[in-house]
């Protein structure tokens, strides 16, 4: 039976021992900064770095297009199945489309902007992108109302039932990102606030990310609308 | 570095206030505690459940007294009516595979842990931790809501049952399965008993459950990406952590499907929509003339697309928890460390490719069906590595029979002994007439259902001394493992019996099915089972309880492990690691090392100590 039980104490130990200079070798050999993702500098509270944060992102965006894809592949399923009656593109539509592309371009001169640390230019195409975005959701709103003059409604039959639910499904994801952006927009009139949790390049970057995922998530699920009848 | 070592030693305290301590406690000790206690809790009422479908099986048309008091419509005079039984079906496998599957050996065993095991603080999102359990929590009081909803006629008939839907009064709760297919489950009340309020809040509670699963998958990934400490490569994590991770990848985009599908049935029997629903069903004499158009098949994709990585989702923690404690009895290394990893990995990939075995009969394509037929089949790859490795690190050890390693080699029989059946049932011909006899529950039961179960008792038993500073008592612990080891197979092989001999599954009894008398005895064999195994688990509640606190003191690392988890005291403290995180300098399961001093060399062993090993500490496990 052994009886060299490690301790808490023999670690705290060697930690100080190793902390005596950066030219000790990691523990795996790949220099003192270990494998580079624990360890190193790290507030034990908000232990997470940029790149963390970046990876949260893409998680979350891996559970959203997982519930879209579901989505479309039922349109595709009750494509060949169903019974069809047309509905009409409500022009609307379009509009918004163009709308949330345009989007994508000035979110992305914020993030820009921010690199090359000029802050009001950051702020003002973050405030743009905002009123984009609430532009876009207009434009879905008043597309309804296209659809319902064509005498469409929500239960009629299961394609019509589709244009409402996938505008609805993804404005309600729309709205998250709005409620970031209108977060970042209003934090940074505040100057001693920004970047409390996160950097605010992180902050920005995950914005621009989300973003662009809801723009090719609406133009994916668009052209669907558009082009499988 | 100077700087790592000041910011180190700086400590969070530990929460003071009851409240924060206990219940809306961010520690992830706490809330892991808080899932098991959840799943302890379902699995009572699972169990129940399951007992009482077994009494009315055998013993058809028995009045018991009790239950004619419990449920005076449900059961009038005693008996149980067809409706209170398919009820049952439902609501044990729901809470079964929701609310014990899934939420004890991952939310349980993985939240606890991981952060251990990693070497972290907490998981990286502890709000998020938080809310996913409390997320969890009031999906399982719907759940239970449901039963009342629908099955209690004052309360379906009240003006809160009518706006949830309505009831029939005659069962416990909605019917449909867990699989809840439509078009039964998306027409609503004119579908006949089940149908109603119940149904709604069913479909609700999945939702909720989805939703507190997805935050728990972000945090266990982020946490497990970004949170391990220095020296602790992905190479050298446990296989636990492994587990626990292809787990919450699969959670992570599978639960969605379901959330999205769920939507979709919620708008079909609230708002009239046809996504499930085609035109022209006819319910008793009437015609559904409100809907059109929609596919019932639609329905099953989108479960099963779900389905099939869920019955992973509940055995990959068993297959990480036995490979870590399977190594740490039989003091070698895990044999084959990569492999394992990598077919862990494989069957998380493959199981999103073979939803379609369960729809066989649904009237797909052959050449669908053949594609399916071979994804499947060819899971038994990894699962075959798996095993044989298993059986390699036993081969030619002295092992140490404690409680949890007598429940661990039970999970590799269980999980050999139903998944062989799954090569049955994944073969497209052997399953047509297979399908809906009791050939199916039995297969599932024994592999992903008994198999998890016991990956979790293997799990508290072992981690018991780490979570509460004692043991679980042995001597009850092996009685309480003979007896449910024996009482599962007694339960579950004779029902491969009765599915070939053609009975049906979801059948709430079978006296005018005369070709099925001979069998009767044999259902009667089950059912005596059944209720003997339910009993012995009062056995592991009572040691359970009775060993927080009266059993024999554990020191640190008293099985003389060597993950994270056994660096730290026992129980741990509220930051895990007393503000040091541990350094991590070689593979996790070390066992046996030539030349070393003991028979285990921990991972924050440094190389110097075991000079002279030949490099096997920087390698892992190559064999």
């Amino acid at each position: 039976m052994a009886t060299t039980v490690t301790s808490t104490k023999t670690a705290e130990k060697r930690e100080t021992r190793s902390g005596g200079g950066s030219k000790f070798p990691g523990p795996n050999g790949k220099g003192p900064k270990g494998n580079g993702n624990g360890g190193g500098r790290r507030d034990p509270r908000r232990g997470l770095s940029p790149q963390a944060y970046r990876v949260t992102m893409w998680v979350v965006i891996a559970a959203i297009v997982m519930m879209f894809a579901a989505l479309s592949s039922a349109y595709i399923i009750l494509s060949f199945d169903g019974e069809r009656r047309r509905v009409t593109m409500p022009p609307m539509f379009f509009l918004s489309t163009g709308i949330i592309t345009l989007s994508s371009f000035t979110i992305e001169t914020a993030k820009r902007s921010l690199q090359r640390e000029n802050e009001s230019s950051y702020r003002g195409w973050t405030i743009a992108t905002l009123v984009l975005g609430l532009f876009f959701l207009a434009a879905q709103v008043l597309g309804w109302r296209e659809l319902a003059a064509q005498g469409v409604y929500f239960a009629s039959h299961p394609h019509s039932t589709f244009f409402y639910f996938f505008t609805g499904v993804h404005g309600v994801h729309l709205l998250g990102g709005i409620a970031g952006l209108s977060y970042l927009a209003i934090r940074g009139r505040r100057k001693g606030k920004v970047g409390k949790v996160m950097p605010e390049e992180t902050s920005a970057g995950l914005m621009s990310l989300y973003w662009h995922t809801m723009d090719a998530l609406w133009i994916w699920l668009f052209l669907l609308l558009l082009i499988l009848k | 570095m100077s700087s790592e070592t000041h910011e180190a030693v700086h400590r969070h305290e530990a929460p003071t206030s009851f409240i924060r301590k206990y219940i809306f406690s961010l520690d992830h000790k706490v809330i892991g505690i808080q899932y098991i206690i959840l799943a302890l809790t379902a699995v009572v009422v699972g169990v129940t459940m399951s007992v009482l479908m077994r009494l009315n099986l055998s013993w058809p048309g028995t009045s018991w007294s009790i239950l004619g008091t419990l449920f005076p419509t449900g059961a009038p005079g005693g008996i149980m009516n067809p409706d209170f039984y398919l009820s049952l079906v439902t609501m044990h496998g729901t809470i079964m595979v929701f609310f014990v599957l899934t939420t004890a050996p991952q939310g349980g065993f993985g939240n606890y842990f991981l952060p251990i095991q990693i070497g972290a603080e907490d998981m990286a999102f502890p709000f998020l931790n938080m809310m996913s359990f409390w997320v969890t929590f009031v999906g399982f009081i719907v759940i239970l809501a449901a039963i009342f909803v629908e099955g209690n006629t004052t309360i379906a008939t009240s003006a809160l049952g009518v706006w949830l839907g309505g009831g029939s009064g005659s069962t416990v709760g909605p019917i449909g399965g867990w699989t809840g297919y439509a078009p039964l489950s998306a027409v609503g009340v004119v579908g006949g008993p089940g149908q109603g309020a119940g149904m709604n809040l069913w479909i609700v509670s999945i939702a909720i459950f989805c939703i507190g699963s997805l935050l728990g998958a972000l945090n266990f990934i982020t946490t497990l990406l970004n949170m391990r400490t220095r020296g602790m490569t992905l190479m050298r994590m446990p296989l636990t952590c492994w587990a626990w991770f292809t787990t919450a990848v699969l959670a992570l985009l599978s639960f969605p499907v379901l959330l999205g599908g769920g939507i979709l049935l919620l708008l079909d029997r609230t708002v009239g929509t046809s996504f499930f629903i085609p035109g022209g069903l006819v319910f008793g004499s009437s015609v559904l003339n409100t809907h059109t158009g929609g596919s019932p098949i639609l329905w099953q994709h989108l479960f099963w697309f779900f389905g099939h990585p869920e019955v992973y989702i509940a055995i990959l923690p068993g297959m990480g928890a036995t490979s870590h404690i399977l190594s740490t009895f039989a003091r070698k290394p895990v044999f084959g460390y990569r492999a394992m990893v990598f077919a862990i990995f494989a069957i998380g990939l493959l199981g999103f490719f073979v939803w379609g075995h369960h729809m066989f009969i649904s009237g797909m394509s052959p050449y669908s069906a053949m594609t399916f037929s071979i994804l499947t089949l060819s899971i038994g790859v990894p699962s075959a590595v798996k095993t044989f490795n298993w059986l390699g690190t036993l081969w030619g050890s002295r092992i140490r029979f404690t409680t949890p390693m007598l429940f661990a080699i039970g999970f590799v029989s269980l999980f050999v002994a139903g998944g062989i059946t799954g090569l049955v049932l994944g073969q497209t011909s052997l399953d047509l007439p297979m399908h809906d006899t009791y050939f199916v529950p039995a297969h599932f039961h024994l592999v992903m259902g008994v198999a998890s179960i016991f990956g979790m008792f293997a799990a508290i038993y072992f981690w018991f001394p780490k979570m509460f500073g004692r043991f679980m008592s042995e001597r009850l612990g092996k009685f309480h493992f003979w007896l449910t080891f024996v009482g599962v197979y007694c339960i579950f092989v004779p029902m491969h019996t009765m599915g070939m001999v053609g009975m049906p599954r979801r059948y709430s009894q079978f006296t005018e099915y005369r070709f099925l008398d001979s069998i009767h005895p044999l259902v009667i064999f089950v059912s005596i089972a059944a209720i003997i195994t339910a009993l012995v688990q009062l056995v592991f509640y009572f040691n359970l309880i009775w060993s927080v606190f009266k059993g024999k003191k554990a020191g640190d690392n008293p099985w003389e492990a060597t993950t994270l988890e056994w660096n730290t005291s026992s129980p741990p403290p509220h930051d895990n690691f007393a503000g040091v995180l541990p350094v991590v300098y070689r593979g996790p399961y070390e066992f046996a090392v030539p030349g070393a001093p003991n028979d285990y060399v921990m991972q924050t062993e440094p190389d110097a100590s075991t000079e002279g090993v030949g490099g096997n500490g920087h390698n892992g496990h190559k064999h």
